[in-house]
């Protein structure tokens, strides 16, 4: 059994990554997530992004091994949705307390276990560790091996301990319980030339069902997808699919790539994001499937569906463009979301002011130069104050992010619309672009604006009479001090 | 009197409970111009902050000393440091409010002796309050943690002071109350001519208002020289039994004396509060309150139809659950499952048969035949499954909007709970049908009853022998035999009571 920091290692040097292979021998040891800085870091961490990544599997129990916080501060956040199984909406957690710092938590672990077993009866449980319980030493694959064979079910540990490192590792260390216990260990009752496996799409807001009938038009179907809506068995199943597409940047490429190195799965990047990505991803799918030995008229097939979609969305997409020519967007985001949406806001007619490319690779760079122009404002990490700035100075109509930095947007009185984890709207596929549009439209001209941002009648009057606004304007506690 | 227990089970299933070091974050979010800071790995934070902002719908500031697997190991001290300094350099907050996590407690960091040390090798920071409280993750819950923020709030910033402004009152408000509770009592307070200054003060920072300029660190809240003047008030007044040990603290620290009230939701429990305020300044009770008090009394009596006699099942930290529990077995219901998060002395005197300290699986598990569920937003997927009406009470409530500006102290805030309360039972009345007496009709207690009715009276042709509904009920398979008391066991009563007549 490998020692996490073995596995992190293993992580790090990611033969599938680009990034990592320009690098010297000393500097990929180093791994590819920054150093945090003290009083300045933001952002979650390995456990959460283990969470993350493996929580939309539905029909299976999380269990987070530590104290109250990792699942008490944070559990049900997420919408990731399923078609079936609420189960994985349910916290579970040994939330152990001072005695079992002291003395071990092992055993309540494995008791843990049991109950879960006994009223939930899921086909298999994910444990993860956390930095309390890692700290002191709990040994979670031991007993995860130990509860597998007294119960006969699956018990998956997922070691990732939030010290560990950043999200983004999280994510591949998930990637990595996955591989090593659960894909391979079931067989699908059948297979057909068809099966396809979509790695780090999540399903969230419902976004997989905004391609899937499209691919369930083609005839293609979606044996697993890792790990949005699915279920345990159709993971551990997933190494019969005869491709793969890998969503998400980079999240989960030790996943794709090491599916390929075993089970011979071919695998492709690709967005759902934005119409040309979207043509893109289904071109390349029915191509892999192909050279799998899929029929060739598949090919034929969905370019013809890519030309029926293309066409209605176009003539959707400008109905907007009118309202949406010349407006200059903020986008801030990270990863494969900051490339794939810039074109589907430039086929919308907007311009893109600025975006952040923190979390994104040196190809992600590179297709947004391409897209934006040499002279790209590229942010490596934007600070709130500086976004702040570039609102209030108009030199943004609209900020496109996560729901953190909503504020930021809001409290300038300009729009915002949330692109991230927690956002209520899909944005996936040919209809999901529309509806993107469809919400910065939306957002741009909402009439709450002209009336939030109008000073109220007596602050004009007053600076007209030459009273001190400031005093006048400030709260009572700031004026005491 | 509640019996307190704990559930023994090794899993907890839906938390209720949140950790310590939010609570005692968001202590520190009530000073103005801090940044709380937890000492542990980026992901404690993280999840803080997300929890906050989908709460309050603000923007947090929230730090981390970025704790990772060597830096635990060699202990905190440089990331400490670091962090502090970094803090300093970018936000020059007038106060750093550091909580400690579950790892670094678990590496058992000295971090007051840290912090003595950081202090000496750094003199330009000195005019920056460090506040450090001790709030492992697995011990205790939010609550707690917000209560042990107050007390090192107290202990360091607090200093006796020889002079004493008349009408200066401290509050130290609980962790259930809202930005909007502040607010009110405030304006309570005030009303009697007082001077109310608020340890810590939520509403200034997170009353959702939109401030003139971006500032990294909180928008308001009690202000560094407001705690440093802690002493001059001539008393304390302390809400909620979780501010009891910051109460202790500041009179034994500054000798300002303390009164504690236990809830400011329901009649008698703001009578007394306005009783106090009166005697301490000296004035009458306003005519304002005088008018609210009737309005409260008005509503009392208009909802109490809807109240009475109803099961409510309620999840909430001790105070919260003291404040609206409480009221509500004043508003005639019945608090038939409760469930809670950490020890207080309020719990066995609830007016329950059992407190317990467990999670929402707990609740649900008791809440079936409930009328209404009280919790936070995570009871949800709960009351969905249920199927009975559900009001978010306590933090997180991330689906819901204004939570911050919610009100349920003062006699104003206590009225418009009652018409919630009310509003939601009137929302879900169960309408009759021809079928909702069917079953009631045959059971043996009615029977009972329409049988003697005849006997007294004789026969008026229209009722029939117990026997007859006996058979017809057979028949029609309306209810299975054996739930049938049968005719002879029903004779023998209505003899007894013949031979009383």
């Amino acid at each position: 059994m490998a020692s996490i920091s073995e596995k992190v290692q293993d992580v790090f040097n990611e033969p599938g990554c680009d990034k990592n292979q320009a690098k010297g021998e000393k500097e990929r040891k180093k791994g590819c997530t920054k150093q945090l800085t003290p009083g300045a870091a933001a952002g979650g961490c390995a456990f959460d992004g283990a969470k993350i990544a493996l929580q939309p599997i539905t029909d299976v129990a999380h269990l987070v091994h530590g104290p109250i916080a990792c699942e008490g501060n944070g559990w049900d956040n997420r919408g990731a949705k399923s078609s079936d199984s609420l189960l994985y909406r349910t916290g579970f957690t040994t939330d152990i307390n001072e005695l079992d710092v002291v003395y071990g938590a092992e055993k309540r672990l494995f008791k843990s276990i049991r109950e879960i077993l006994d009223k939930y009866d899921p086909p298999a449980v994910f444990v993860y560790q956390t930095c309390v319980t890692a700290l002191i030493g709990d040994d979670i694959e031991a007993v995860c091996k130990a509860a597998s064979t007294k119960f006969g079910k699956p018990i998956i540990p997922v070691n990732a301990p939030g010290f560990v490192g950043a999200k983004n590792l999280g994510n591949k260390l998930a990637g990595e319980a996955l591989l090593e216990y659960v894909i391979g260990t079931e067989e699908p009752e059948f297979t057909t030339p068809y099966d396809i496996n979509i790695i780090g799409e999540y399903n969230l807001a419902g976004e997989l069902w905004q391609v899937k009938p499209l691919l369930d038009e083609l005839g293609i179907r979606i044996l697993s997808c890792i790990s949005g809506d699915a279920k345990y068995k159709e993971v551990a199943y997933s190494h019969r699919a005869k491709a793969a597409m890998m969503v998400c940047s980079k999240a989960m490429i030790n996943v794709a790539r090491k599916m390929e190195e075993r089970y011979g799965i071919p695998f492709f990047e690709g967005s759902f994001y934005g119409i040309t990505d979207m043509s893109e991803s289904l071109r390349q799918i029915a191509t892999l499937l192909v050279q799998q030995g899929a029929p060739e008229d598949l090919l034929a097939r969905t370019e013809k569906l890519i030309f029926r979609e293309e066409s209605r969305t176009w003539v959707e997409i400008n109905a907007y463009r009118k309202r949406l020519e010349g407006k200059k967007v903020l986008l801030i985001t990270g990863g494969v979301k900051s490339w794939s949406v810039v074109s589907a806001l430039q086929e919308g007619g907007m311009e893109i002011v600025g975006t952040s490319v923190k979390k994104s690779t040196v190809e992600d760079k590179e297709k947004i130069k391409e897209l934006m122009g040499e002279d790209a404002h590229m942010f490596d990490d934007m600070r709130p104050r500086d976004m702040y700035a570039m609102l209030k100075d108009s030199r943004a109509d609209i900020m496109l992010s996560g729901g953190r930095s909503q504020f930021v947007a809001l409290k300038v009185k300009m729009p915002w619309l949330d692109i991230n984890q927690e956002r209520h709207h899909a944005y996936a596929g040919y209809v999901g672009m529309v509806e993107l549009v469809k919400q910065i439209a939306q957002a741009l001209y909402h009439p709450i604006w002209a009336q939030v941002r109008k000073p109220a009648p007596w602050e004009t009057s007053v600076s007209q009479t030459g009273l001190d606004q400031t005093s006048l304007s400030l709260p009572p506690e700031a004026k005491a001090a | 009197m509640a019996t307190v227990t704990s559930n023994h089970k090794a899993c907890t299933v839906n938390p209720l409970k949140m950790s310590q070091p939010l609570g005692a974050a968001l202590a520190f979010m009530g000073l103005n111009n801090c940044m709380p800071t937890l000492h542990g790995s980026q992901g404690c934070t993280s999840f803080g902050l997300v929890l906050f902002v989908r709460h309050f719908r603000e923007m947090i500031p929230m730090q981390t000393t970025a704790m990772n697997e060597v830096t635990t190991i060699l202990g905190g001290m440089d990331n400490i440091e670091q962090a502090i300094m970094n803090i300093w350099e970018r936000a020059k907050p007038d106060v750093i409010g550091l909580a400690s996590t579950g790892l670094t407690e678990t590496k058992g960091d000295d971090v007051e002796a840290y912090l003595k040390l950081i202090r000496a090798k750094h003199p330009e920071i000195a005019g920056m309050a460090i506040v450090y409280a001790s709030t492992p993750d697995y011990v205790g819950a939010f609550q707690d943690g917000w209560s042990k923020a107050v007390v090192r709030i107290v202990q360091e910033l607090a200093v006796p002071c020889l002079s004493i402004q008349a009408n200066r009152v401290n509050v130290l408000p609980g962790s259930h109350l809202t930005p909007g509770d502040i607010a009110e009592i405030r304006e309570i307070i005030e009303a009697f001519g007082l001077n109310p200054v608020f340890i810590p003060d939520i509403s200034g920072s997170l009353d959702g208002h939109i401030p003139d300029d971006f500032t990294p660190t909180t928008l308001g809240g009690t202000t560094l020289e407001q705690l440093h003047t802690m002493g001059t008030a001539r008393a304390t007044i302390a809400i909620g039994e979780q501010m009891y040990a910051a109460a202790i603290e500041l009179e034994m620290k500054a000798g300002v004396p303390y009164t504690l009230f236990d809830r400011l939701t329901g009649l008698e429990a703001n009578d007394n509060f306005m009783q106090y305020l009166s005697k301490l300044s000296g004035k009458e009770v306003p005519m304002k309150y005088r008018r609210q008090r009737s309005q409260l009394q008005d509503a009392m009596l208009d909802a109490h139809f809807f109240t009475g006699g109803k099961k409510v099942a309620i999840g909430a930290e001790p105070d919260l659950l003291w404040s609206l529990g409480s009221f509500l077995t004043e508003m005639g219901c019945e608090l038939a499952a409760v469930v809670t998060t950490t020890k207080s002395p309020l719990l066995e005197k609830l007016p329950a048969e059992e407190v317990l300290i467990g999670d929402l699986e707990d609740l649900e598990n008791r809440a079936k035949d409930c009328d209404l569920l009280v919790t936070h937003s995570h009871g949800r997927q709960m009351a969905d499954r249920l199927k009975i009406p559900f009001l978010r009470y306590g933090l997180p409530t991330f689906d819901r909007l204004g939570t911050a500006h919610k009100v349920t102290v003062g006699y104003r805030g206590t009225r418009d709970f009652v018409f919630e309360i009310g509003n939601t039972f009137l929302a879900n009345t169960h309408e009759a049908t021809p079928n909702t007496w069917v079953n009631s009709q045959v059971s043996p207690q009615t029977n009972t009853q329409a049988q003697s009715a005849c006997a007294t009276e004789g026969s008026c042709g229209s009722c029939q022998s117990v026997a007859d509904i006996h058979n017809l009920a057979e028949t029609l398979d309306l209810v299975k035999p054996h739930d049938l008391a049968k005719p002879q066991d029903l004779v023998k009563p209505i003899a007894q009571q013949a031979a009383f007549s």
